[in-house]
């Protein structure tokens, strides 16, 4: 897996600078004049297949962000497309439309009523898909969208007022400010316009907290949530988005062809636009136009040269698609774009990185810590149970703000069973867990840290190819406000900057500064746990949980790793530490509670802990009584 | 509508519903086993529906070429493979590609069985390494991939298996002979022998395969992989073992279906897919993991489907598809926090 040099990432770096003509900017820029100069002068045919690529793109940008970056997919977006146009030629042509408008609407505003329509029934429809998905593992959602885009084909050719089999015909032009887009030389630069917008505000949103949080869809939902990200949420908004840009695509399908039928809006059309994604990139904006470009260019290839080849007509060019999907799956599992992004990083010079931070103008949101002392989070005669295994049994603990809490025992002592119900990863069978004063039964893990908890993970959970700062900010992600429409258009920019800048902050202070601009997949484990600490501080935690912190660190970054713990405790953190270095946890903790089968055997300072007979039995194992006596 | 009529369009469902059925089994063993949601399957059912009927017509079925050309190609990347320093089985290697092949060669160019059941076993015989050697050129390089990816692979194979299918069997569908042509009066409801065929060899595999997952020990094997992948593989059953046998289960399975249907209806090149897919629906009602659950779900998309072809037939399928988001919903009231996946 490889960065490409159009990610703003530290990888780049390393290509030669020698002969380095333009960032990427600077060549996207170029490319967009040159095919504006050249748009008038290119033949009729061209320009007709590159509306149809603009098209195609538009919908693979959608799976782009769905597939690549979201770690959805669906096979349906040409349902949508279809759903966008037909929205747009039933209300041009249809009299009923007419009736219903009353006139209302003027002969040259109508499409844009379509324009309206189209994307009224796509958002409905796309949202109530991914809101009866959204709670299921993630392969319900492709397989309810072939059912979906199986459906929309059957249902618009039967349906009479919508033309069955034939469709409707006599759609008309655009028309813009007076001047009519009837030819596809005028109506592809709408469509390239549109594209161009669209990749553009959804580089925007990747590339802000929002866009964090939909990257972390795709590196676990667990990770995500526990960030405070209503990841159910942001998996419908991100579906709805992908099928609104296709009902767009639709929309501009209709005005360009002038008439619609049910054929190019079948399944195969959806899979063959997921094709688009995955051969391009899924991963990137521009493999939706690389991978566009080039199956159209294919298509138009081989709908010549297969029929005469096999000596019989038919729609063959799926065989040498679906071949070609199997390959690049198998060997490019990226996609094209990162290769050909890779060959080309010799002459692209690597994004200039942002600019030093200096004092952001906006303030993130702020938590006053509660006072020294004060209960922070409570488990009550928590039991759970998993049919007949008791893994915890009434378990019963404080975490008091400014101290350091160690939860210890043997392998299968229940420690991660309790670590999940009182971080909102399952639901204890009996019992109560209290977080600053709530209950918390069945609340969901991003309700935890709102309320102020912040956690690490046993098996480290990072976005491997993000940047470690990208990372940590993401912990940060409730401190902010900004949706996704304010990145899209660049509105939140003061208060990326502060986030940023907040992220950069707690690196230096776990102490990875020189590291903050490489992706996180790079560092050594140890490294890798203490990112995700800092990512946890980022959130401004009352309440820290950590899962074995010390595993796999060196000696030194051990007491790197205390001096930082008991500096966070001076601040008036309450820190929970699951840990086996025992050298680790009697040096820092104030309290320690020991589990052995699910059942809490000791509690008390490091010092009572270890003189208790029960522990040392549990740690021992069947220690004979003359080694108790001895401990007494 | 009156009894009458209700009667027929129930056995209707009850028929249609024993093929989604099978497709179900298939598919969740498939899926339990391998986690590939493997949207092929239904291209099985009209490749064994088809090279049937070509039997049937005295030619030789374009599968069998299909079938020797996976195979050369399967040995060509085991041998590669072997070169490279991987273990390779041989024994299982050389049964898939060069045994089972060559004896359906025999069996088609040879023999050329004239009867029923020859011709029966010549369709099975083709159909059936077609699962294993399919797995190993497509989905087993990208074993550890998510299920995603592999879904995507899946759809993919199935663009390829469908336009193959239509370059070998043509546009034009077929229909087969019958197995049997009694027609039978049960209650003064009419019942065709075929229907009946249907039916009995239905609760036959599902009698089959309940036996071998519970009693031997190949079956349980399926099973522990299909519980915990890594501890079966530590338990020293080999990935490819639950690969090959889950995949050529499903091939089976898939070709009977095709014979056990092509009388019934006409069968073409890409009738596989719809049917594979209202399997999947059926499938989904068991949450891709219990067998029974997905034999009811068969039972309640194969009734749906014959009262709506009665009532709105040109929506009949619409309505069956749909019927997915109602049973989505339903499965996710039933689950809680938020669920990671592999």
């Amino acid at each position: 897996m490889n960065n490409t040099p159009s990610s703003t990432t530290a990888t780049a770096a390393a290509a030669p600078a020698g002969r380095a003509l333009a960032t990427p900017r600077q060549l996207t820029l170029a490319c967009v004049a040159a095919l504006a100069l050249a748009w008038g002068f290119l033949p009729e045919f061209t320009v007709s297949v590159l509306s149809n690529i603009g098209l195609y793109a538009l919908v693979a940008a959608g799976l782009v962000m769905l597939t690549g970056v979201g770690g959805m997919t669906s096979f349906g977006q040409a349902a949508f497309v279809g759903m966008g146009a037909y929205a747009t030629a039933w209300i041009c042509t249809s009299p009923m439309a007419a009736a219903w408008l009353g006139g209302a609407v003027g002969p040259a505003l109508l499409p844009w009523a379509g324009l309206a329509l189209g994307l009224a029934f796509t958002f409905a429809l796309a949202w109530a898909l991914g809101a009866v998905t959204l709670k299921l593992q993630g392969h319900y959602l492709p397989l309810c969208t072939i059912a979906w885009g199986l459906s929309l084909y059957y249902l618009l050719g039967n349906m009479d007022f919508l033309g069955g089999q034939t469709g409707i015909t006599g759609v008309p032009p655009l028309v813009i400010a007076g001047y009519s887009l009837a030819t596809p030389r005028a109506l592809g630069v709408v469509i390239w316009a549109v594209l161009l917008l669209a990749l553009w505000a959804m580089h925007n949103l990747l590339d802000s907290r929002e866009g964090r949080a939909i990257r972390a869809l795709k590196g676990g939902r667990l990770m995500a949530e526990s960030m405070g990200v209503d990841t159910a949420r942001h998996r419908v908004k991100l579906f709805v988005l992908a099928a609104l840009l296709a009902a767009v695509s639709g929309w501009l399908y209709a005005h360009l062809q002038r008439f619609v039928n049910p054929t190019p809006f079948n399944l195969n059309i959806g899979i063959e636009l997921l094709f688009m994604a995955v051969v391009g990139g899924a991963g990137h904006l521009w493999g939706a136009v690389l991978g566009a470009a080039l199956i159209t260019l294919l298509k138009e290839k081989l709908q010549d040269v297969l029929p005469s080849l096999l000596g019989s007509s038919g729609n063959f060019e799926v065989i040498v698609f679906g071949l070609l999907m199997l390959f690049v799956l198998q060997r490019f599992a990226d996609g094209l774009w990162p290769t050909l992004a890779r060959i080309a990083s010799r002459w692209v010079r690597p994004h200039a990185p942002a600019a030093s931070p200096t004092a952001p103008a906006v303030q993130l949101a702020h938590r006053n810590l509660p006072a020294r002392g004060e209960v922070l989070l409570q488990a009550t005669k928590v039991s759970k149970r998993f049919g007949g295994l008791v893994a915890n049994n009434d378990i019963s603990m404080t975490l008091k703000a400014g101290e350091i809490h160690a939860l210890i025992g043997p392998n299968g002592a229940g420690k991660s069973t309790f670590f999940n119900m009182v971080s909102g990863v399952d639901d204890p069978s009996a019992g109560e867990v209290r977080l600053a004063g709530q209950s918390m039964t069945a609340r969901p893990s991003r309700v935890f840290a709102a309320l102020g908890l912040g956690r690490t993970f046993q098996h480290v959970r990072l976005l491997g190819q993000r940047s470690v700062a990208e990372n940590v900010a993401l912990g940060a992600h409730l401190r902010a406000r900004r949706g996704w429409l304010a990145a899209m258009l660049r509105l939140d920019r003061a208060e990326e900057a502060a986030l940023m800048a907040e992220a950069r902050r707690q690196i230096e202070r776990c102490g990875l500064g020189a590291h903050a601009d490489t992706p996180a997949a790079s560092l050594s484990l140890g490294q890798q746990r203490v990112v995700e600490i800092a990512r946890a501080l980022a959130g401004q935690p009352s309440v820290l949980l950590l899962d074995e912190p010390a595993a796999g660190l060196r000696h030194l970054e051990k007491r790197a790793l205390s001096v930082l713990l008991d500096q966070l405790r001076a601040e008036g953190l309450g820190i929970l530490v699951v840990e086996h270095d025992m050298e680790f946890v009697m040096n820092l903790a104030d309290r320690i509670t020991v589990l052995e089968f699910g059942t809490v055997i000791a509690t008390g300072t490091p010092a009572e802990v270890q003189a208790n007979p029960r522990v040392l039995e549990a740690y021992l194992g069947g220690a004979d009584d003359e080694l108790l006596e001895d401990a007494r | 509508m009156d009894l009458q009529i209700a009667l027929l369009l129930g056995q209707d469902g009850i028929v249609n519903g024993a093929v989604y059925g099978l497709m179900a089994l298939a598919l969740v063993l498939v899926f339990s086993v391998t986690r590939v949601i493997f949207i092929p399957q239904g291209e099985f059912v009209a490749f064994g529906a088809l090279s049937m009927a070509v039997l049937q017509a005295g030619r030789v079925p374009a599968t069998l070429w299909l079938l020797l050309a996976l195979a050369a190609m399967v040995l060509v990347v085991e041998f590669w493979r072997w070169k490279r320093g991987a273990v390779v089985d041989w024994a299982s290697a050389l049964a898939w590609c060069v045994v089972l092949p060559l004896a359906a060669a025999a069996l088609v160019l040879l023999l050329k069985p004239t009867s029923m059941a020859g011709q029966a076993l010549a369709t099975l015989l083709l159909i059936m390494p077609l699962g294993p050697l399919l797995y190993r050129l497509a989905y087993r390089p990208l074993a550890s991939a998510n299920v995603l990816m592999l879904l995507i692979v899946s759809v993919a194979l199935h663009g390829v298996l469908v336009g193959l299918g239509l370059l070998f069997f043509g546009a034009e569908g077929y229909r087969t002979t019958a197995f049997s042509e009694e027609r039978f009066d049960i209650g003064g409801i009419p019942v065709g022998g075929q229907s009946l065929v249907v039916v009995g060899v239905t609760l036959l595999l599902v009698i089959a395969m309940f036996l071998f997952f519970g009693r031997s020990m190949i079956g349980k094997a399926l099973r522990a992989t299909a519980i915990n992948r890594v501890g079966a593989r530590l338990s020293g059953i080999p990935t490819e073992l639950s690969g090959d046998l889950s995949f050529a289960l499903a091939a089976l399975i898939g070709a009977v279906s095709g014979l056990l249907i092509a009388p019934l209806t006409t069968v073409y090149y890409d009738t596989g897919f719809l049917i594979g897919l209202k399997g999947f629906v059926a499938a989904i009602v068991g949450g891709l993991a219990s067998y029974p659950l997905a034999l009811a779900g068969a039972l309640l998309v194969g009734q749906l489907e014959a009262f709506a072809s009665f009532w709105a037939s040109p929506f009949k399928e619409v309505l069956v598809f749909t019927l997915i988001i109602p049973v989505l919903w339903w499965r996710s009231l039933h689950s809680h926090h938020v669920e990671d996946e592999e």
